[in-house]
This record gives structure tokens, C-alpha cells and sequence, in this order.
């Protein structure tokens, strides 16, 4: 009877893996879970180097097995891929997917608050799991995202996300974390610039309104349990941050501002806390390094935050700061285009991190950074199955994602854009096959 | 002074005044020996030496000699390749919309060229050597553009014109004309009203030109002129072809639209700008012989950007359409080597394909592929020289040569290459990253009218 079980699986394996490979009208292609085993694939684990010719092997959403000599389960559906490349799902350390959908609409983005001092919003809340682009994004590699509130102060309360599943509860990968914008002392935009005076008054202000926030926050968590304590959803928020349980994200870019902010922390003493942006970094990396505070930097494909900065300040800075001793991770603070994640990771790549680093950056880095490392980054056994696999090198341009497991999920290979392709690149001429495709009186 | 001096001295000062504003821009001599020649219409040529002599490329060959004083550079591993061509750029322009009417035929670009935008220099240190400076996108007529070479260090704006470029010209449809039109109340707020717009401002055009053709036929000699009107005539011009059209437009139905208004008024050339959705329509396109610019990835920044593809330019190619990739953006232009790349990814493009999208096409679209776009003899030396190859993602740009002129060299880069500081900041500005802010400028100009919120997002 067992025997006759597994036959029927893998009758039905078979049949389910035959109609993933040949979509028909109207036929929806679904996520698989079960037992697979990838073959005769170079693996890429991250954390413990490069197997040749590897099996890796899957198992109700974790990994079983991993190595050259690894045997294969007899109930697992194997999937050879001969010639192609296993690396751990790309982790974009920071952008809004999820809860931006179209860029010009207000209706259409849940990322901003009313307010400048919001951190109980959470942006898990919003994070809507239908969202065209997240499919757009996950077959180009970008397995998990931290998807951030923006603007004011205290934006929210950010959310690590894999971009598979329902319910934002399914894609919720296990770590939140509050936002921070820290007070600039840089000038302002291109649409409107301030004088210095204004900067000062303007940062001062800030740094007034930042540190009555927290030291409210600091006396809730003395006096939470006691009777008689009101409702304070916005300071109640902050609390977990203040005992050390949830990190605490700092935006900060110009290179003053990141000296301040390091000097703020350390006067308040919270213990997890992460620097973002950091777009300036390479000025001030031996101070960062000091301070031990990891960064997630980027966008790496940006132009210099001064016009008397070499052209490639943007590209260089992550290996720069990597290199001062900085734990790196990147992000692409983009919506519908942080599939192009390993693109950032590439030019940090060309212009000084390397190619191993880079890699690091925007896998394990990335995982340990947002507190996710035990479970995600990195192929390793007993961490869960948020990979894919590649015709080579994911930071070559040319390079294609072929396969895609997330949490476990072996997720279709289809999004929008591939969708549209398919219909669009040999359309049907139209109804009249007689007809010309447009009249033209042309001379 | 005797008049035969006088005259001397006069024909003396005419002769300096003519080479004072019509100075030649400088031109080079350089060989450039064994690297990998990518010519874009002759496949990779390896170990392959290029000669240039005169701001033009002499000889293409094997073994080839410096004539005397003529530098030598070795590419030997290098990979050289056409100077790179944005057909969509708002670098190095003061002003970019005029947007106080629907119709802006009369201005151009021409006359706010700023050389000293350090954006010029950067763009080189992306291998980009021409531009395609665009009026914005505010109106549905717009303004001429201007099509450039980087001549960065040159501070006469005309010294950065591309010398003997046809004239091109800004239109918009859909979301952008539409958007400003409402907040002013005023037509057009709807793609109706934009086809009529065009159409009525067209058949003006035809009446105009039919003034004055009867007018100049004319033998009374009482023949009184009628009134010269720029607007008019730039108008007449593009129904005459010598204006080539480059239309900001996003979805299908309105480049449907654009081409059958064009097709009526007998107007031959046209090349669409983003064009997100001229995959929809590419037959149309086709047939009609219209040309396509496009982005390799932008999406979902608006509505009407929505419902777009990245294999947007693959399926445009595939079906016949010449296409380029472009950059809208002062960030984007520095690597539209990887940006041109991408068509590999979504679409399986060759090398030479995928080179040309950000070479010869846009230089067909711009109507300079006489003079560049290609390594052949005869042409233009506009240069960028790579260590890997271009579209690999970890191709640093080495050197950038504009007429066999050098303007970029990545060993000799000082941080600072800025040709002009504000005297009144006294600290330098700081400016950081936000999303689809400080590089995109289709609709600078125009805040005015839209609040800047509005503007971040609306190429």
C-alpha cells in the first residue's frame, strides 16, 4: 500500500510538473510543496563555499541535504539541472514592495502615514500579497524584501517579507523593525533648496522632537506595567526597541549626519540597530566600523550626493565600507524594479567589493542583518528552501533565473511581464487577416 | 588712414570676428592597438587596430602604424566600441518645459544648453558621447531639441551642438499634456482632445504655409506679406519632414492614434518616446516604418505605465521595429551599456543587437548614423573603450573620445571635475537619494502648475 502511495504521488507529480511546462489558455499555474531533489548543480551555499556537480534536497519547505555525495529520496521529485547554478534567494534589504502598486497614485500606495511620529504602522499590515509586482520581481531571484514605510520621522514599523504567499501572515519571513529617519544636515532637493540657516533650524527641530519621542519611550518602559498607564500607541511602539527586542532602523546618508546619528545611538545605548542609506558611508568608513553597527547601503546605481564627487562615489561605497571592516548588505529602495537587486550587487562588485562579497551582501549579510540569518541566506541544512536556480553567474546581465523555491514553495516561473511577452511577441494580425495592419497614406 | 587700409583692417576684423563665433571643435589623432573592435555593423573584430585621424576613423585593420606624432593607445584586452547615444536626455539643459501653451513649436532646446552641468562629464564616464537633449513633456507640441556631443570642458553651449543634425522636435500624449491641461482648465484633458489638438494645429499649419506659398507666387507688386509666425512655420517644417518627430507616449492606443494622424497629413518620419506599450501595436509600427526609443525596464510609475513589459524592446525588434533604449535620466545614462544588456535577459538579443539599441539605432532615430553609430571608416571618432565587455555587468567605461578628442580617462580622474562653482555656497550641497526625484526631469518646469508632489513620478 505504501509503495502504492508513493507510485500515485509520483503519477501525480508527474502530471502537475507536465502542465507547469505547458501552460494552456486559461490554465493557472500553481506553486508545488513536497519532497524535490535538484541535481548535478553547482551550489552555491554562501556560507560553506562551492559544491561542483551538488544535490540538494527538499523537504516540506526546508533543506534536507546538501553536498556532492548526497542521496537521493526515493519519494522526491527530481529535477536535473545539469549546467546550471544553485544560489540562496536574493534578499533586498530595503524598498516598498507590496505596498506601492502604481507610483503616480495616491490610491494605490499604502507606504505613508498621516503624521511624522507613526512607528506603531505596520507595514505587514498593508502588505498586499496580490501585487503585480511581486511575481515581476521573485523570477528575476529576489526571494525576500524588507519593505519599509516612508517619510516623516518615525515612518512605521518595517517588515521582512518573502514574495510568496496570501496572506501577508504567509509571507511575513520573521523579523520587523522600526524605521527612523534621522534629522539631515544635508541641503534639501533639487526642486527646493535651503539656505544653511534654514538646514540648522531645521535639524534642530528634529533632534527636539527626536529625543522627546524617546525619552518618553524610555519612561514607558519603566512604568508599562503600572496601573493607570494610558494608551500611547505611537510611544508604546518604541518600547521593544528600547529593551533591546527589536532593532531599530536608521536612515542616514550624509556623512555629518551618519557621525551624529552613531554618536545619538550611543548615548541612548539601544542594542540592535541597523544603519540605511548610508550613502556617504565611504567618507566616514573607519568610523562605522568603530562604531560595529551594520549597514544596509543603496541604492548602489545612484548618482554621488555631491557634484564634486568622483562618478562612481555611489558604486564604490559599499566595497569601501566593506573593506573598512563594515558588515555590508544592499538594497535597491526600489518598488517594481528591485528585480534589479543583483544589478546594484554587480557594480558594487565591479567597482571594489568583489564578486564574493557582493554576493554576501545581498544573501547572508542581508538575512543576519535583518535578524533572519538562522533561517534564510544561505543553503544550508535546516534553513528553509528560498532559492533558485540560474544559467550562471545572477549578476551578469544576460544570466536566467530557471527554477524558484520559495519557502519551500516551488513557485511558477510566470509574472506579468512574461505573460505579456508570450502573447505580444508574435500577436495575431488581427481580425481581418486581409487587411493591412494600418492604412497608410504616406507619401 | 587711406581706404585701402580701412578696407584691410575692416576684412581683418571679419575674419577674426567669423573664427571667433564659429570656432571648429577640436579634433584628434590617436591609434588604438589590439583591443576587440565591436563595430556594430561588422560583428567583434579581435586583436584589431583603429586609426584616427582628423576627428574621423582613417583605417580599421590588423598591424596598422602611428603616423608621425600621431599617440599611440593601447586597448590590448580593452573592448572598443561606438561612443554610446542617448535619444532621450534632460542633462545639461537650464530650463527643460515650456509649458505656458499646449503648442511650444517656436522654442528649443538650442538656447539653454548648459555646458558646465558636471552631468556632461559623467555621462562620458559611462561611454556616452552624443545626447539628445528633449524639451519635456508638459504639452502636446512641445519644443526643439538639441542633439549634442559631450564635448565636456568647452564652455561655448554651440561647441556641444552636433554640428549638421537634422532638426527634431518634442511632442506628448496621454497622462502628462492631459494632467496640466486639467489643472489650468483648459483643453486637452482627454486623449480626444490631444488627437484634435494635433490635428487642428496641423491644418493651421497647411493654411499658413498656403498664405505665404500665394503670397510668394504673387506678382502684384502691392503684395502685402503675411505675418511671420514661428510657431507656424516650425509646424510647416515637420509637414515638410525637415523636423524629425520624437513623441513622448506610453500606451497603445495613443501611438495608434499618433501614427494614422500622421499617415493623414502625409508626414513620413516618427519616432516614439518610452513608448511602454508600442509593443501592443508593434505590426502598426512597422507598416508604418515609426521607430521606437524606449526604456530597457521603467514601469509601474503610473498608470499608464502599468500594463508594460521589460521584453517590451525585444518584441518591438522582433518584429521589425528599430528601437532604441534610452535614458531620461542623469543616473540611467551612465550605464545604458548594462541597460542595452538587458535585452539579453528579456529577449534573447544578440551582442550586436543589443549594442546597437544604444548606438546606430538611436542614431538612425536622431538621422546622425552618416556620421556615428558604428566603427567604420569615414565616420565620426566618437569612442568608448571598456575593459570587459560592454554588456557585461562588470564593464568599467576606461576612456571616452569625442571626434579622436579624449574627454575621459578613468586614470587620470580626479575626484573634482567640476568646470564651474557657485560662488554663493560657500558649503556644497548635499544631495540624497529619493526614488524617481532628482534625475528625472520630463516634467521639471511645469511643477507650477501640478504641486511638486506630483512630480516625482511623471516622466
Amino acid at each position: 500500500m505504501k509503495k502504492l502511495n508513493s507510485y500515485l504521488i509520483a503519477c501525480l507529480l508527474t502530471i502537475v510538473s507536465t502542465m507547469a511546462i505547458a501552460q494552456e489558455d486559461d490554465q493557472v499555474l500553481k506553486a508545488e510543496y513536497g519532497k524535490f531533489a535538484l541535481t548535478n548543480a553547482k551550489i552555491y551555499t554562501v556560507t560553506k563555499g562551492v559544491i561542483e556537480n551538488g544535490t540538494l534536497v527538499i523537504n516540506n519547505g526546508i533543506i534536507e541535504a546538501v553536498g556532492a555525495n548526497v542521496q537521493i529520496p526515493n519519494d522526491a521529485k527530481v529535477i536535473d539541472v545539469a549546467g546550471k547554478e544553485i544560489y540562496p534567494g536574493m534578499i533586498d534589504g530595503g524598498t516598498t514592495l507590496g505596498l506601492n502598486e502604481i507610483g503616480s497614485i495616491a490610491e494605490a500606495q499604502d507606504y505613508r502615514e498621516y503624521g511624522a511620529i507613526t512607528p506603531q504602522m505596520e507595514a505587514l499590515t498593508a502588505v498586499n500579497p496580490n501585487a503585480v509586482t511581486i511575481p515581476v520581481t521573485r523570477v528575476s531571484g529576489v526571494t525576500t524584501v524588507w519593505t519599509m514605510p516612508q517619510g516623516g520621522v518615525l515612518p512605521g514599523t518595517a517588515a521582512a517579507i518573502n514574495l510568496f504567499g496570501y496572506t501577508p501572515d504567509q509571507m511575513y519571513a520573521g523579523q520587523r523593525g522600526i524605521v527612523m529617519n534621522f534629522p539631515s544636515t544635508a541641503g534639501g532637493r533639487r526642486w527646493r533648496r535651503l539656505s544653511e540657516d534654514e538646514i540648522k533650524k531645521r535639524q534642530e527641530r528634529a533632534m527636539k522632537e527626536i529625543n522627546e519621542t524617546w525619552d518618553k519611550a524610555e519612561l514607558y518602559a519603566k512604568i508599562e506595567n503600572a496601573e493607570d498607564v494610558r494608551n500611547y500607541p505611537e510611544i508604546e511602539a518604541l518600547v521593544p526597541v528600547v529593551k533591546g527586542e527589536t532593532p531599530i532602523f536608521i536612515e542616514v546618508n550624509a556623512a555629518q549626519d551618519i557621525l551624529n546619528a552613531i554618536e545619538w545611538i550611543k548615548g541612548r545605548g539601544y542594542k540592535q540597530v541597523v544603519l540605511t542609506g548610508v550613502a556617504e558611508g565611504w567618507r566616514v568608513a573607519d568610523e562605522i566600523a568603530e562604531s560595529g553597527y551594520p549597514v544596509i547601503a543603496g541604492p548602489v546605481q545612484a548618482i554621488p550626493t555631491r557634484s564634486s564627487d568622483s562618478f562612481d562615489a555611489a558604486y564604490a561605497n559599499p566595497g569601501i565600507m566593506s573593506k573598512a571592516g563594515v558588515k555590508v548588505a544592499l538594497r535597491t529602495m526600489d518598488n517594481e524594479n528591485a528585480r534589479n537587486l543583483p544589478y546594484h550587487a554587480g557594480f558594487a562588485a565591479a567597482y571594489g567589493m568583489g564578486k564574493e562579497e557582493a554576493l554576501k551582501a545581498i544573501t547572508i549579510n542581508a538575512a543576519e542583518i535583518l535578524g533572519v540569518g538562522d533561517q534564510i541566506g544561505s543553503i544550508e541544512v535546516g534553513k528553509k528552501a528560498n532559492f533558485f536556480v540560474s544559467t550562471g553567474d545572477p549578476f551578469e546581465t544576460a544570466t536566467k533565473i530557471t527554477d524558484l523555491f520559495i519557502d519551500g514553495y516551488k513557485v511558477p516561473m510566470t509574472s506579468r511581464h512574461i505573460r505579456l511577452y508570450d502573447e505580444f511577441l508574435n500577436r495575431a494580425t488581427g481580425v481581418d487577416k486581409t487587411k493591412p495592419a494600418i492604412e497608410i497614406k504616406k507619401k | 588712414m587711406t581706404m585701402k587700409t580701412k578696407n584691410i583692417l575692416l576684412s581683418l576684423l571679419l575674419v577674426l570676428c567669423t573664427s571667433a563665433f564659429a570656432q571648429e571643435a577640436p579634433k584628434g589623432d590617436v591609434l588604438f592597438k589590439g583591443g576587440t573592435v565591436l563595430t556594430i555593423t561588422n560583428g567583434a573584430l579581435e586583436n584589431t587596430d583603429v586609426l584616427v585621424r582628423d576627428g574621423k576613423i582613417s583605417r580599421i585593420g590588423k598591424g596598422l602604424r602611428a603616423p608621425n606624432g600621431v599617440e599611440t593607445v593601447d586597448i590590448t584586452g580593452k573592448f572598443l566600441m561606438p561612443g554610446i547615444i542617448d535619444a532621450h536626455s534632460h542633462i545639461a539643459g537650464s530650463a527643460i518645459n515650456e509649458g505656458t501653451s499646449q503648442v511650444t513649436a517656436e522654442v528649443s532646446m538650442e538656447d539653454v544648453v548648459d555646458p558646465y552641468d558636471v552631468s556632461i562629464y559623467r555621462a562620458l564616464a559611462g561611454g556616452v558621447t552624443s545626447i539628445h537633449l528633449m524639451h519635456g513633456s508638459a504639452n502636446v507640441i512641445g519644443g526643439q531639441n538639441e542633439t549634442m556631443k559631450l564635448r565636456w570642458g568647452q564652455t561655448d553651449p554651440d561647441m556641444l551642438r552636433f554640428e549638421g543634425a537634422p532638426r527634431t522636435i518634442k511632442f506628448a500624449l496621454g497622462e502628462n499634456p492631459t494632467r496640466g491641461a486639467r489643472a489650468r482648465g483648459i483643453q486637452p484633458q482627454s486623449r480626444m482632445g490631444i488627437e484634435m489638438m494635433l490635428r487642428n494645429s496641423f491644418s493651421e499649419a497647411q493654411e499658413y504655409e498656403k498664405r505665404w506659398k500665394a503670397y510668394n507666387a504673387s506678382k502684384d507688386p502691392k503684395k502685402v506679406a503675411p505675418e511671420y509666425d514661428l510657431r507656424m512655420q516650425t509646424l510647416v517644417d515637420i509637414l515638410n519632414g525637415e523636423v524629425l518627430v520624437h513623441c513622448h507616449s506610453y500606451r497603445a492606443d495613443e501611438i495608434y492614434m499618433l501614427l494614422k494622424v500622421f499617415s493623414d497629413f502625409n508626414i513620413p518620419r516618427l519616432t516614439f518616446q518610452h513608448a511602454n506599450e508600442a509593443y501592443k501595436v508593434a505590426p502598426e509600427l512597422a507598416a508604418f516604418g515609426a521607430t521606437a526609443s524606449v526604456f530597457a525596464d521603467w514601469w509601474a510609475y503610473k498608470l499608464e505605465v502599468y500594463y508594460s513589459t521589460a521584453y517590451n524592446a525585444a518584441i518591438l525588434h522582433e518584429n521589425g521595429v528599430l528601437t532604441s533604449i534610452n535614458s531620461d535620466s542623469g543616473e540611467l545614462i551612465r550605464h545604458l551599456f548594462h541597460e542595452a544588456a538587458k535585452t539579453q535577459k528579456y529577449g534573447n538579443l544578440s551582442d550586436d543587437e543589443a549594442l546597437a539599441m544604444i548606438t546606430l539605432n538611436p542614431a538612425k532615430q536622431l538621422g546622425i548614423d552618416n556620421r556615428v553609430g558604428s566603427i567604420e571608416v569615414g565616420k565620426d571618432a566618437d569612442i568608448a573603450i571598456f575593459d570587459n565587455h560592454p554588456l557585461s555587468i562588470y564593464a568599467v567605461p576606461q576612456m571616452t573620445f569625442v571626434d579622436g578628442v579624449k574627454y575621459f580617462d578613468i586614470n587620470n580622474d580626479k575626484a573634482d571635475q567640476r568646470i564651474y562653482i557657485d560662488p554663493e555656497s560657500s558649503i556644497e550641497e548635499v544631495t540624497l537619494f529619493e526614488k524617481m526625484d532628482y534625475n528625472h526631469r520630463c516634467m521639471e518646469g511645469a511643477a507650477i502648475f501640478f504641486g511638486q508632489n506630483l512630480i516625482n513620478h511623471q516622466h
